[in-house]
């Protein structure tokens, strides 16, 4: 199979991920958006390092993993900690600073 | 594409790894690396002392290990560059992933002072009222974990319990700031990136006054940060995937055709869509960092909410590391496609003035006025990035030096102008203070002073200095822009110290509280550097040319 396909996916992904940041609603499901879109990055890593023939972006996507798991412990303590605050994770709540 | 050529050559790396079992070590150059080992190891040992330590004996014992950790960091830069790193013996270090260079040194050591002033404010303890026993408390949550007004939290101030982990989180992130400006491959930058970044998101949710708004700054900056970081991550394997290679060096040579076209290269290079949007979503990343407009709209909200000490060290030091690192990206990396980034950047330079002056004027809290000039200074610095020559760099190097100090001060300033309530923020609060406290007073107006540029202020040594190099450089209409928008945002500047001075203060106005030695010589420090580099500029626009030449 073409990897060049395995590129659009990543893409999709990517777009996917971003779009949900956007519009929706529950800082968990953002948070997950954007772990989806640092998997979209590990894909495109993948591939072009298939396609280039070195290991560099393998490499790169182990890095991405231990970082995106270092971002997971950050940021669920904060969303747990502001949900038991006010018994809500909707970002639309979270207003207390709007001019 | 050539699949089947490159998917044996993947296969022989497997392969040869099972003949040959011996694996290079790589050559790490401890010794250029000093400034941030010697920060992460005293993060690691303030850990240690947050578990082994007495809970009486931590205060003092953090304080010390971030403070001795700091200057022994600043004295490794400092016998760096006083060895030639900075100029001749400048190079790659850790196998091409660290540049040891001017630029890197020279904003290693502004960001190391910028931390010594903000842990000094960290560790003030005489503003707060103290403790149910009679112990002196700082500006952090009793414990973070414990609900907001919840009995868990009011047993905990009781207990006289303090999230001295602060420091140790203070200490990371300086370690991720020292690495990002030095990063010479895009894997080092994100991860250096997230290493700064992580401890900030947790330190903004720590204040101990008005914790529901602290929490609240800590999920928008976690969230937008974290989707600013997936924009750079995507960046990172687009550019990759264009020229097989992270390193910026490399990327320079691919871009500019110098690097031989290999099979396996010639199928991606020709792509100028991947070396395009992996650039411009290299630029979101930072552009977020730096809080550019359209970019900035996690900063007033955070900076508002934030403890503020750790609003003036966010403020200062992020900046600081951040427009090192879009310098190193621009001018090393892509310096080939500055025909393609200078008109994307002019644009949101200019967005970024004018957005930040005149969304300034409206403000009526403190700390969210401080941060819509902060947004107005990501622009004129950004006006100094777009010279594209060895003056911009020294430029924008001066210019971060003199604002992370008014920065800190300003800030620092801001923590003594208390009522009941903690700190009185709101602008009207603020009437008077000149009659009330006349030294506060004309010490903060000294900040604004230096941020609206006027003449004898570290302000606008720094501002000429960009300007002239942007002028030099073919931008004049960005320079007008920029003269421009600094007239609005004298306005709103001269506005609050007039409101200081020349208004009568209100009976139950907000005292001012008075501070230890440790938030006096923070705002002390804050006054000598802007009156030193608006008096005597000579020696240090000096310093900044000389560590202006980045290395390959």
């Amino acid at each position: 199979m073409n990897p060049v396909n395995y590129l659009y996916l990543a893409a999709l992904l990517f777009t996917i991920g971003a779009t949900g940041v956007l519009v929706r609603r529950n800082a968990i499901v953002l948070f997950m958006c954007v772990e989806l879109m640092l998997n979209a990055s590990n894909l495109a890593l993948v591939t072009f390092s298939r396609l280039h023939g070195n290991l560099d972006g393998q490499v790169i996507a182990f890095f991405t993993m231990v970082v995106a798991a270092a971002e997971v412990v950050v940021g669920l303590a904060i969303i747990v900690s502001i949900f038991r605050t006010r018994h809500s994770a909707s970002v639309d709540d979270a207003n207390l600073m709007k001019l | 594409m050539t699949a089947p050529a490159t998917a044996a050559a993947v296969h022989t790396l497997w392969t040869a790894a099972g003949d040959n079992p011996a694996i290079p070590a790589p050559h790490i150059e401890y010794g250029q690396l000093s400034p941030m080992l010697v920060v992460l190891g005293a993060a690691v040992a303030g850990i240690l002392a947050e578990a082994f330590l007495p809970r009486r004996a931590r205060y003092t014992g953090q304080v010390a290990i971030a403070l001795l950790g700091l200057a022994g960091a600043f004295a490794a830069v400092v016998a760096l560059a006083a060895s030639g790193h900075a100029t001749t013996r400048a190079g790659l270090a850790a196998m091409g992933a660290v540049a040891v260079d001017g630029p890197a040194l020279f904003l290693q050591g502004v960001i190391l002072l910028v931390a010594v002033v903000a842990v000094l404010s960290f560790a003030e303890r005489r503003l707060e009222p103290r403790g149910a026993d009679g112990a002196p408390v700082d500006a952090f949550a009793p414990q973070g974990s414990a609900v907001p007004g919840s009995d868990q939290e009011k047993a905990a101030a009781r207990a006289g319990f303090a999230t001295t982990e602060v420091f140790p989180l203070t200490l990371f992130a300086v370690a991720g700031m020292l690495l990002f400006p030095a990063a010479s491959d895009l894997l080092t930058m994100f991860v250096a990136l997230e290493v700064f970044s992580l401890p900030l998101y947790l330190l903004c949710a720590l204040a101990r006054r008005r914790r529901l708004l602290s929490q609240e700054a800590a999920v928008k900056y976690f969230l937008l940060g974290a989707f600013a970081s997936a924009f750079f991550l995507f960046g990172t394997a687009l550019l990759y995937g264009y020229a097989g290679t992270v390193s910026l060096g490399g990327i320079a040579d691919v871009v500019s055709g110098k690097a031989p076209v290999t099979p396996a290269l010639s199928g991606t290079t020709g792509n100028d869509a991947l070396l395009l949007i992996g650039l411009a979503m290299l630029a979101v990343g930072l552009l977020f960092k730096v809080g550019a407009v359209p970019f900035h709209a996690w900063t007033p909200d955070v900076y508002q909410g934030a403890p503020t000490p750790v609003t003036g060290f966010m403020a200062a030091a992020t900046k600081v590391a951040a427009f090192g690192a879009l310098l190193r990206l621009l001018y090393v990396a892509l310096p080939g496609m500055r025909w393609d980034w200078r008109p994307v950047m002019w644009g949101v330079a200019i967005l970024t003035m004018v957005a930040g002056a005149v969304l300034a004027v409206t403000q009526t809290d403190v700390k969210r006025l401080l941060a819509y000039s902060s947004i107005a200074h990501a622009g004129f610095i950004l006006t100094g990035v777009i010279a594209t020559d060895r003056a911009g760099v020294s430029s924008v190097l001066f210019y971060l030096a003199a604002y992370s100090f008014v920065t800190l001060g300003a800030f620092a300033v801001v923590t003594l102008v208390r009522d009941a309530g903690g700190e009185a923020t709101h602008l009207s609060r603020w009437a008077g203070l000149g009659r009330r406290s006349p030294l506060v007073a004309a010490v903060f107006a000294l900040f604004l002073l230096a941020f609206a540029g006027i003449p004898l202020t570290s302000g606008f040594t720094g501002k000429f200095a960009v300007f002239q190099a942007a002028a030099s450089g073919g931008a004049v209409p960005l320079v007008v822009v920029g003269v421009l928008s600094s007239a609005v945002a004298a306005f709103f500047y001269i506005r609050v110290i007039v409101l200081m001075f020349f208004s009568d203060p209100k009976a139950d106005g907000p005292s001012v509280a008075v501070p230890s030695p440790l938030t006096a010589t923070a705002i002390g420090l804050g006054v000598l550097v802007t009156v030193v580099l608006g008096l005597l500029p000579q020696y240090f626009l000096d310093l900044a040319d000389k560590a202006s030449v980045f290395v390959r």
